[in-house]
């Protein structure tokens, strides 16, 4: 017989044998491998031996100082932060217009299909794509520009490198607005209806109704959207490698493409890309780890504040009807 | 209430109107270029790479992928069955851990929670290093197992699910199924995986396009031509041999989009929902 209530805690444990185990294999396992060929001189493509170096921070100290690593992981935060702000505020935006009581707007559910399409079409088509869209000497934004009349010969657009970096922000801008509208609407719609009503009935507009309920509202939301977004943009790889294989000259490599490039190809350095993929986590896990802790700081000190003020409001009345009996 | 007048009111709602709509256009108008100039020849394209009426040059454009390293159909296949694998793989096994978070009382589970929360937001391409040595000592590099395999632990899905289950599970139907004697393996197979069916089609779909999509990892473990998957394909039409065959490089962008055109266009409405999931879970 079984007794109920004591014998089923261990279905607990063995439902997730399954995803311990995949867990400790796949990921835990190859983190820790990761971690240990960071010490080592392993490099070269068939080797399977290793051992650790004697100056055991060497690959460490060597992958920092690579100034190919320092502009990647400029490169990577520069264009991340170029995509990041217009994304939000083009979402912002959108979202403001879309949630509005007094201005419906219609065709909103094949805006937000139309807006969130380029987000499931593989990477890899949409870099090559823009590729040849760009192309030299025959591609449509030449042709674009040579019909309008703003150039008279073809040119290689994609030799600059200002104008490369813009394109791989604007690739991944052009694929996460759309999302990033759809989450915050979403957001929007969580938000408790009777304080949009309580703002008309005191006769807010639309302007101070966004500004001081939705965006408020929105904070945790945008943060959620702000940690996920950092941690992609600082692991872009599938356009900038496939794009234009970082360049022109290095102009468009991340940190991705550089751990990449260290460890699949050349001479298959693959204790640099792990001192580099190392660096790369520790950098990901302080980003997020302080966001959320200004987070977690800025609700509790909100939350302390408003208790007080619910004190002091609660004595002042107390007060006020004390003074009232009187 | 303070109404603002109506004319720049008006104003500002065509301002909106054509905003949206010149935002839909700048969604569309890549992949319409790139449709349209699937069919034309390469001369057409040369003299103007921009038009808005297709051509007829799609099946001697589609002569040009013959003998070369760019086969969409392998591609489309190896994908498919990898992409199928991992999807199942992560609903179900998601499902079962979301189950054991929610139904069960057991000591470890708070703290289970908390490291899958953890681990949410480590990304896999960090490392990638230690899972390549890792294959490729146990023999698995060209195998589709290591693609599929890591499916089974997918903290996300599990979070997702975990949210779901505890909107909608009741435990009396769990106990009824006890009192008739079912076993717990059993109850959750045949009476919690029918109710999670709306979380599993959902979650499905976003594993199953995230496989798709995945280049990186295919792209370190598989170099036998013979196992490419989509995105490794594409990326083949980035070589040398295609620099001056325009319509069969956009055909070839055509072939591997259409397949997601056709799956986002009948599951939209899903997809923009579980989008929209994603984003109340605070």
């Amino acid at each position: 017989m079984r007794r109920k209530g004591v014998s089923y805690a261990k279905y607990g444990y063995i439902f997730s044998i399954p995803f311990v185990l995949a867990y400790i294999v796949f990921q835990l396992y190859p983190l820790l491998f990761t971690t240990i060929i960071g010490f080592t001189d392993f490099k070269g493509i068939g080797r399977t031996d290793f051992k650790f170096l004697e100056d055991i921070f060497a690959n460490f100290k060597s992958v920092i100082k690579n100034p190919s690593f320092q502009k990647s992981l400029g490169n990577t935060v520069g264009m991340w932060i170029v995509n990041f702000i217009p994304q939000i505020l083009l979402a912002l935006l959108l979202t403001a217009w879309f949630t509005n009581n007094r201005r419906k707007i219609k065709g909103q559910g094949f805006f937000k299909v139309v807006f969130y399409m380029p987000n499931i079409i593989t990477q890899a088509t949409i870099a090559i794509l823009f590729s040849t869209l760009f192309a030299y000497p025959t591609g449509p934004v030449n042709s674009l520009l040579q019909s309008l009349g703003f150039i008279d010969a073809p040119i290689y657009l994609l030799l600059n490198k200002t104008l490369a970096r813009g394109i791989v922000s604007f690739i991944q801008f052009w694929m996460w607005y759309g999302y990033t509208m759809i989450i915050f609407i979403s957001g929007v719609l969580g938000i408790n209806p009777e304080l949009f009503e309580a703002a008309e009935i005191d006769g807010a507009t639309s302007r101070q109704a966004f500004f001081k309920i939705t965006l408020p509202n929105l904070r945790t939301i945008m943060l959620f959207t702000l940690v996920t977004s950092l941690i992609g943009g600082l692991n872009m790889f599938d356009v900038p490698k496939l794009f234009q294989a970082g360049g022109p000259d290095n102009a468009t490599l991340t940190a991705a493409t550089f751990i990449y490039n260290q460890a699949f190809s050349g001479s298959y350095l693959y204790n640099r890309a792990s001192a580099a993929s190392l660096i790369m986590f520790v950098i990901i896990s302080i980003c997020s780890a302080t966001l959320f802790l200004i987070m977690y700081d800025r609700d509790a000190a909100k939350l302390r504040k408003q208790e007080r003020k619910l004190i002091k409001s609660l004595k002042k009345a107390e007060k006020e009807t004390r003074r009232m009996g009187k | 209430m303070r109404h603002e007048t109506t004319i720049p009111q008006k104003i500002y709602k065509v301002i909106i109107y054509v905003s949206c709509i010149l935002l839909a256009i700048l969604s569309i108008i890549p992949f319409y270029i790139m449709i349209v100039n699937a069919t034309r020849g390469t001369y057409e394209i040369q003299s103007n790479a921009i038009s808005l009426i297709p051509s007829k040059f799609l099946s001697s454009n589609y002569k040009v992928f013959e003998g070369k390293s760019f086969n969409p159909f392998v591609g489309f296949y190896n994908s498919f069955i990898i992409s199928t694998g991992a999807t199942v793989l992560s609903v179900y096994f998601s499902s079962l851990t979301a189950y054991a978070l929610v139904a069960y009382n057991w000591k470890l589970r708070q703290a289970f929670f908390t490291f899958i929360m953890a681990v949410m937001m480590v990304p896999g391409q960090l490392l990638s290093v230690g899972f390549y040595q890792f294959m490729y000592r146990i023999g698995w590099t060209n195998s589709y197992l290591p693609l599929i395999l890591p499916a089974i632990a997918a903290p996300m899905t599990v979070f997702f699910m975990r949210q779901y289950l505890i909107g909608t599970l009741s435990l009396d139907i769990v106990n009824s199924g006890r009192i008739d004697g079912a076993g717990e393996f059993h109850i959750f197979n045949r009476i919690i995986l029918p109710i999670m069916k709306p979380a599993i089609a959902t979650q499905a779909i976003f594993a199953f396009v995230a496989s798709w999509n995945n280049y990186f990892m295919p792209s370190i473990l598989l170099t036998n031509k013979s196992k490419y998957t989509m995105p490794i394909m594409i990326s083949q039409l980035k070589g040398d041999i295609y620099k001056t065959e325009y319509g069969a490089v956009y055909l070839g962008l055509t072939l591997t989009v259409l397949p997601l055109f056709l799956v986002y266009f009948a599951l939209s409405k899903y997809i923009i929902a579980g989008v929209a999931l994603g984003g109340v879970k605070e």
